[in-house]
């Protein structure tokens, strides 16, 4: 039973503010990924609940205790680094036994601990080497040995899987998700990859500048963010956004983009939860697959041109010029042959997004 | 893939082949020079042209360890039967071993010399090595006010010529009474390689990633505890070059144990010259007691050449 709660977390290097008032409930058995480009602040996060980096406000609790003021050695939680940091002097055996020689475990425990943490994660037969002859895969899985050996109330994880190449890297997080699903430890896991966040967690932080964007669940954070970063940090390809105007039509609502003269047909509930925003700074965002092509003219389909496509395998993304704006689509493999090909489009409104440009956040439209 | 070489490379090759035994040959003319004549018979050290062909002889070290007078006339027969191998190669140059009245051997002043060079050299190589461990260690991983400033500091103690301090130093070494004794040099060696040691020991901290120790940090372990188990394994090659470069400069230094020294803590580099004004030079017992002298370095360094190797290209390759 490990919770971890940050309240109002403060962290300036010099004049540099990285944390700001952070606030996060972490439950049991929870794995949390912290989310963010470098230099966002999820690492110093990371590095001062391990107690690596000392904060300058605010508290760390573990269990409801407050721990910023205990050293690292005293808060009882194991990570994992992104260079994995095993001791080159050491055998793996040794490195897997090192957290537990801090302890006063008698060497048959010892003994005993190491191997059933080697065999659960498949090292048995890597003990007695040592760590420069292991394969990038290997390594970690010796990281994380080091990491779950002393059974410790928290696992933190920077980057694990960062270092690895492309394949491994997916591989790994397939064999971390295993892992945790198995050992139900607390996690904090850190990443730049929103791929592997989205994977993994349980709830995703998104970081940007030191301020917490976000908190939800890989879907919630997907389909609901809350402002343009989360939207557009989050999925890949990245989400459309445009500047928007809102026209009341006859019959429905039409929201132009770009400055085109023709806008996409929308419902006319939109209004009522647009709240007073009609008219102010608006901006639509829309992920490409929310984007609808079809090759003849339909109702509440415009016509536009096609510019660039990217075949990627499963799918293209072909890029439509509306009005100043170049929209992003995702197209089965082939549907559009390729740039200057008329087609019609229309934006699906239940995938719609819309943002007030000026505060950046969600209107939290949903039709 | 094998690279396709021009002869042109060849050629370059052979001409840098030369060249390396050229230099080697250079560099190690003075050591042969120096061993084969500690093993020649005194009449041969100092023919023109050198001999290089002879008997060799223990002759230069059994002088070089034992006081010994000029014989006005040949040992008896009886004399020379009745004494050891080592006195009848003694006889053989003219001269004889001096005894004291129980006829006990006396030694000469090499052994107690070498003994303090010993005794200096290596405490001031692991006192310098040592703090230089500690200090670079907190130079590399925390925050110093003014560390810019400081390290230059530490590094500017090198700037001045020994000699220019060493009147001012023996004069306050008299003061304190520190002349002439094994702990003033040890002091002043000390000093001296300390700067060194922090610089060159920087350099490895730096190398040194600090997740290692984060990761004893948060495996449970304190930062000492971490230095120790982690840090200090991890810098055994720059701690091991390190020491070769303060052995060597402690084992060779001549001006201070010049000056400081005379009798009691005076170590083998300004004693073994003084052998040169006594009487007739000797130059087969010089030999061999610079022969000896080069010997603990050698061995030092060849002990530590793994570490060494890897210690002059370290920072030069990317992991």
């Amino acid at each position: 039973m490990t919770q971890i709660e940050l309240r109002g977390v403060q962290k300036f290097f010099g004049a540099v503010q990285v944390i700001k008032d952070l606030n996060l409930k972490i439950s049991d058995n929870e794995f949390i990924v912290l989310l963010g480009q470098s230099g966002c602040g999820k690492t110093t996060t990371l590095r001062a609940i391990a107690g690596l980096e000392t904060i300058d406000e605010g508290d760390i609790l573990i269990d409801g205790k407050p721990i910023q003021h205990l050293k690292a050695a005293d808060r009882d939680i194991a990570m994992v680094f992104q260079s994995f940091s095993l001791y080159p002097h050491m055998s793996v055996y040794e490195n897997i036994a090192f957290p537990l020689r801090a302890t006063r475990k008698s060497k048959a425990e010892i003994e005993q601990e190491v191997r059933s943490v080697a065999k659960t994660l498949q090292i048995s037969e890597l003990l007695d080497k040592k760590p420069s002859a292991l394969s990038g895969g290997d390594m970690q899985r010796v990281a994380i040995g080091r990491a779950l050996v002393r059974r410790p109330k928290a696992m933190l994880m920077d980057e694990p899987i960062g270092a690895l190449d492309a394949k491994l890297r997916e591989e790994m997080r397939a064999e971390i998700k295993r892992l945790h699903i198995k050992q139900g430890s607390t996690t904090i896991y850190v990443t730049h990859d929103q791929i592997e966040a989205m994977s993994l967690a349980d709830r995703i932080v998104i970081m940007h500048e030191g301020v917490l964007q976000q908190v939800g669940s890989p879907d919630e954070v997907y389909s609901r963010p809350a402002n343009l970063f989360v939207a557009q940090f989050v999925g890949s390809p990245v989400m459309n956004v445009a500047d928007a105007a809102v026209a009341e039509t006859a019959s429905s609502v039409s929201v132009m983009v770009g400055g085109a003269a023709a806008g996409f047909e929308f419902p006319r509930a939109l209004l009522s939860k647009l709240n007073g925003h009609a008219g102010g700074q608006l901006a639509l965002g829309i992920r490409p697959e929310g984007v609808l092509i079809r090759r003849d003219a339909a109702d509440g389909f415009l016509p536009v041109e096609t510019q660039i496509v990217e075949p990627l395998g499963s799918f293209d993304i072909v890029d439509l010029k509306v009005g100043s704006k170049m929209l992003r689509a995702r197209t089965k493999s082939g549907f559009v042959s390729g740039p200057g090909e008329k087609v019609f489009a229309r934006i699906d409104p239940a995938q719609a997004h819309f943002f007030d440009t000026a505060s950046g956040k969600s209107l939290g439209v949903r039709l | 893939m094998a690279a396709v070489r021009t002869s042109s490379e060849i050629g370059l090759n052979r001409v840098a082949i030369v060249a390396v035994l050229v230099v080697t040959i250079i560099f190690l003319a003075p050591i042969y020079w120096i061993a084969s004549t500690a093993f020649k018979p005194r009449n041969l050290a100092t023919t023109i042209p050198p001999t290089v062909v002879f008997q060799p002889e223990i002759s230069p070290f059994v002088k070089l360890f034992t006081k010994r007078s000029q014989m006005r006339s040949p040992p008896t027969p009886e004399e020379y039967a009745a004494a050891p191998w080592w006195e009848r190669v003694v006889f053989d140059g003219g001269e004889k071993i001096v005894r004291d009245g129980k006829g006990q051997v006396q030694w000469s002043g090499y052994p107690s010399r070498f003994l303090n060079s010993l005794i200096i050299a290596i405490t001031s190589t692991v006192l310098a090595v040592g703090m230089g461990t500690f200090t670079a260690y907190g130079f590399s991983r925390f925050k110093v006010k003014g560390e810019a400033d400081l390290l230059f500091f530490i590094l500017s103690t090198r700037m001045l010529p020994p000699v220019v301090v060493a009147i001012p130093m023996f004069l306050m070494y008299r003061a304190v009474g520190l002349n002439d004794s094994h702990i003033g040099l040890i002091i002043l060696y000390t000093a001296f390689n300390l700067s060194f040691s922090v610089w060159l020991m920087k350099g490895f901290m730096d190398e040194i990633p600090k997740e290692y120790e984060e990761a004893a940090l948060v495996d449970g372990y304190t930062r000492m505890e971490a230095f120790f188990k982690i840090v200090l394994p991890e810098a055994a090659t720059g701690i091991a070059a390190t020491a070769v470069f303060c052995f060597i400069t402690a084992w060779n230094e001549y001006a201070f144990a010049l000056i400081m020294t005379n009798r009691r803590a005076q170590t083998a580099p300004p004693f073994i010259p003084s052998q040169v004004g006594s009487g007739l030079p000797d130059w087969t017992v010089i030999a061999a007691g610079t022969f000896l002298f080069l010997l603990p370095v050698a061995i030092f360094t060849f002990l530590l050449r793994n570490h060494l190797l890897r210690g002059m290209s370290f920072g030069a390759i990317r992991k």
